[in-house]
């Protein structure tokens, strides 16, 4: 029964979000789009030599799918702290964890996902090959979900606060080092005939601990910031 | 309870707080010259000249004490930021918000000193190692804090707010230094070796731990000066405040 009514309150939450997000398309599409734009405007300042292109494609593509994340952060928690939404929620009977959870759930649906299977198209921009594509594709599923768990701490902290969207980059780009190295490491050792392997568990392993601990750490800030 | 036992609380409020740390801070300071004299006397006259790096070793009395202490300091902070998130003491967060400054200082000298020193020695400013790249990663993480908390008015807020950021960062910091490791081992990259400290004289060691204790005391003393100004900006309606003499006249 209580089970039941939590993952109820966690499915509801999700659904809210993304009906929400499905109602004002262009605050997704726009985020999706600058990932676009960065990803290639790095040819035209670096130059079209294909081997310095693929060399290069996982730190880019990683680098504007953090940025990217990073973007639509703000979307989390200031449209229903504007609008006393989220008060409701920290009263609600049901723990705020869980619908930090499903909140940052339908984030990364939104954000981390898209990116996810927009990587392979901007992928081939810059020559990578079939096996490599599909790891990048693997370690941005995992990766992604760490950078929504993460930038959901920083957003709550920075909630209501000057300048708060500029903040939260000081923030959460320091915290998304260890997904970075990783999830592009996962692409170089790929190319470099490694195995991805190593990396792809070690991903796994943040998701793992920023799944147990994000949700908690952000509801610790989000009761601060609702005092 | 009973009088023998000391009471640790005694100075957890910022109004009993403030003399002892009025009373405290000339005797740090005191000991940051004394250290810092005799440990700058060691380094450059008594240490011996390095057999390969020649004099510009020297650089290694400030460059070790500082980043020693930009760490140690982080700790620190992270220590009393839980310190007042669990306990909600004032005090806590006005130590963690007074040390932030001095934190950023040290790691902004360890990694300054640093380039300078690899410049004559590895014929680089910058190396992408591991120590220096999570040193720069934790002169953000400095800088995200101080940030943070100057952009909330509300001081009680402005501290709690700045006490997750720090744990969340403390927690964080022992993966980043591990990834960066890994990332540089897996690059092959700058060929120096950072890792493999030659055998130090004992004189140098001896000057290099005097510096890092006058480094000690003199974050110290400066993050008690610091607590100082902000217990008195905080609590500038109470009344404890206006009956200081040093405000009066």
């Amino acid at each position: 029964m209580a089970e039941t009514s939590l993952l109820s309150a966690l499915g509801a939450v999700i659904r809210r979000d993304l009906l929400l997000a499905m109602r004002r398309k262009s605050d997704v599409l726009t985020t999706l789009f600058f990932f676009v734009i960065v990803v290639s405007l790095f040819p035209l300042g670096i130059g079209p030599e294909m081997a310095m292109l693929r060399q290069i494609a996982p730190g880019v593509l990683w680098v504007a799918a953090l940025l990217a994340t990073m973007l639509s952060l703000n979307r989390l928690f200031a449209a229903d702290h504007a609008d006393g939404t989220l008060e409701q929620m920290a009263l609600s009977a049901v723990p705020l964890g869980v619908l930090v959870t499903g909140k940052v759930v339908a984030h990364w649906l939104l954000s981390g996902l898209p990116l996810a299977l927009l990587a392979p198209v901007l992928g081939l921009q810059f020559d990578l090959a079939a096996g490599s594509l599909g790891v990048m594709v693997v370690a941005l599923l995992i990766g992604t979900p760490v950078l929504s768990l993460i930038g959901a701490i920083g957003a709550a902290l920075t909630l209501g606060v000057r300048g708060g969207g500029v903040l939260v980059s000081l923030l959460v780009l320091p915290l998304y080092v260890p997904v970075l190295i990783f999830g592009a490491g996962a692409v170089e050792a790929d190319l470099g005939g490694l195995g991805a392997t190593a990396h792809l568990s070690l991903l796994a392993a943040f998701l793992a601990l920023a799944a147990f601990f994000g949700p908690w750490a952000t509801t610790v800030a989000l009761r601060i910031a609702l005092e | 309870m009973s009088n023998r036992i000391v009471n640790w609380f005694k100075f957890a409020s910022p109004q009993t707080f403030y003399p002892l740390a009025g009373k405290m801070i000339p005797w740090f300071w005191a000991l940051t010259a004394v250290f810092g004299l005799v440990g700058l006397y060691i380094g450059f006259f008594v240490a011996p000249t390095d057999a390969q790096q020649g004099e510009g070793y020297r650089i290694i009395f400030i460059h070790v004490p500082a980043s020693w202490l930009s760490m140690f300091i982080y700790l620190i902070m992270a220590f009393w930021a839980a310190l007042g998130l669990g306990f909600n003491t004032r005090l806590s967060g006005m130590m963690a918000s007074a040390l932030a400054p001095t934190g950023a200082l040290m790691a902004f000298l360890s990694l300054w000193t640093g380039a300078l020193w690899g410049k004559p020695m590895w014929g680089t400013w910058w190396v992408w190692d591991a120590r220096l790249t999570s040193e720069l990663i934790l002169f953000f993480l400095y800088l995200g804090f101080i940030a943070l908390q100057s952009a909330i008015d509300d001081a009680r807020r402005a501290d709690k707010a700045g006490a997750v950021l720090a744990l969340v960062g403390v927690a964080n910091i022992p993966i980043i230094y591990f990834s960066v490791k890994w990332w540089n081992t897996l690059h092959q990259g700058a060929s120096v070796s950072l890792t493999r400290s030659p055998s130090m004289a004992q004189t140098m060691l001896w000057g290099m731990l005097l510096m890092a204790l006058a480094f000690w005391m003199y974050s110290i003393a400066v993050s008690l000066t610091r607590v100082r100004a902000i217990i008195l900006e905080r609590e500038r309606h109470a009344g404890w405040v206006e009956e200081l003499k040093e405000l009066k006249s």
